[in-house]
């Protein structure tokens, strides 16, 4: 149920210095949120394209991970132009289709599509414990990397937890339906998934103690300087400016 | 409950990131070092607890939980809440950088709202206890399609009706979560009463003193 199928590959994008791409993947995403014109909207995507295809992901299961951001833009596709206000573009029986709700769902398709499509090109390329590793050295709190990688350690813990419970209730013969049983059942599942969480964190910070822990956790990830980070480089930044340029030209 | 991406307006996005920063670093200042497992462990089953589904009528609505959230972690849901959706947007996609603040406040400032108005209900007697817990559960989701809506009103006026149906769309989930929340409370009370905040009042001096003699930790050394 929960993979990561983009982490390992040999791509270009694969060898980037995983620093350099969540440091391209927020600026560019950030750009691309605050931009309006059609102009910068399509760059955005392009870009967005040509960076999943230059890490040679798997198109279908691309497609699968866009499929949640697909779902939310068909409601939005229903709802946004019939309830915006503003000038009537086309009448289909006593409903009316605004030509701003039109114009807004199209941003919005654009934007979320792209800025989903770089999280997975420059973020989802570089394996979880990459990421925890590469934000401790870009300066995120020691703090937050920590509680990052022990989730991310004990997620699947608990889940094999939750599929052992859920495994139990069946053979008890369980049946979920819409009743009162139900949602107890339900609940004492997850207030016993917590409490052997709560165990196990015991455990697990007295062997850490055990093993001399001191409040403080080592990174010991190295990135090695090539000069392929920094052409990287260069090809966001232009990017970069391109995108700020596109989209400010409008108001000169 | 999150805000896609490519929704929001930059001020929007900008105050949600800013207000996020701010609740976590609160947060992170409440976790020592020793709560540190503790608290990235139940992110985790955070995480897990988002995966279940719940059968209601026809269809079905995956948990949230993050009134229980809160009840279990008080300030510290901020930063549980921040890593769990920095993980779900790895995994599924559900967001990317940019609504990372806003899709943290969205849950964990009902969070802690919650934790404050519930907690100190929660040992005075079973029915208070469910009630309060129902509460719990119920509002910090209410709250969360409160935000949402907010966050949509401020980036564009025509909102209004997909606001409004936002939250509308959310009762049935917060009539569910709040009846989760407050089984699970009872059953936490039950079986372990000691993760329960209400517990911790009556007794944190006890156990604190205990905890001093057994295990003599320097908390000043843990800092750099």
């Amino acid at each position: 149920m929960i993979d990561e199928p983009f982490a390992h590959g040999n791509s270009v994008i694969h060898r980037i210095d995983p620093r350099f791409k969540i440091v391209f993947a927020c600026a560019l995403s950030i750009a691309t949120a605050v931009s309006y014109r059609f102009p910068t909207l399509f760059f955005a995507l392009g870009l967005a394209l040509l960076l999943v295809v230059a890490s040679r992901l798997h198109m279908g299961t691309v497609l699968k991970k866009l499929l949640v951001v697909f779902s939310f833009l068909v409601l939005l596709w229903l709802v946004l132009p019939l309830t915006f206000e503003g000038e009537v573009f086309t009448r289909i029986g006593p409903l009316k289709i605004t030509r701003p709700g039109l114009i807004l769902s199209a941003q919005i398709t654009l934007k979320s599509v792209s800025i989903v499509m770089m999280f997975i090109a420059l973020v989802t390329t570089a394996g979880f414990v990459t990421i925890g590793h590469a934000m401790d050295r870009l300066g995120i709190p020691g703090k937050i990397v920590h509680l990052l990688l022990m989730s991310y350690r004990y997620i699947f813990v608990i889940e094999q937890e939750y599929q052992r419970l859920s495994r139990a209730v069946k053979i008890r013969g369980f049946v979920p339906g819409t009743n009162l049983h139900t949602y107890r059942t339900y609940a004492y599942l997850v207030g016993m998934i917590f409490v052997r969480a709560a165990e196990r964190a015991d455990q697990v910070y007295r062997a850490m103690r055990c093993r001399g822990f001191n409040g403080r956790f080592y990174c010991l990830a190295d990135f090695p300087a090539h000069y392929r980070n920094w052409i990287f480089t260069g090809l966001m930044t232009t990017s970069f400016a391109v995108l700020l340029l596109l989209e400010l030209t409008a108001f000169a | 409950m999150h805000i896609s991406e490519g929704v929001l307006s930059g001020p929007v996005l900008v105050s949600g990131a800013v207000l996020a920063a701010a609740g976590t670093a609160v947060g992170l200042k409440k976790i020592d070092y020793d709560r540190i497992a503790r608290v990235g462990i139940l992110s985790a089953s955070f995480f897990v607890a988002s995966l279940i589904h719940v059968p209601i009528g026809p269809a079905s609505i995956h948990l949230i939980m993050n009134g229980l959230v809160g009840l279990l972690l008080g300030w510290a849901a901020f930063p549980a809440i921040l890593v769990a959706l920095l993980l779900q947007g790895v995994f599924f996609q559900y967001g990317g950088i940019t609504t990372l603040g806003v899709n943290t406040i969205i849950m964990a400032l009902p969070a802690v709202i919650c934790y404050h108005l519930c907690a100190p209900l929660l040992n005075k007697g079973r029915k208070v206890t469910l009630a309060a817990a129902f509460a719990c559960g119920f509002c910090a989701v209410l709250f969360g399609a409160v935000i949402v809506g907010l966050a949509l009103m401020f980036t564009e006026e025509g909102f209004l009706e997909v606001a409004t149906l936002v939250v509308s769309a959310h009762i049935p989930v917060m009539i569910i979560e709040g009846l989760i929340t407050a089984f699970t409370v009872v059953f936490l009370q039950k079986v372990q009463p000691s993760l329960l905040p209400a517990f911790n009042i009556s007794s944190r001096r006890s156990t604190a003193a205990g905890k001093n003699n057994v295990e003599p930790h320097e908390p000043e050394a843990h800092k750099k």
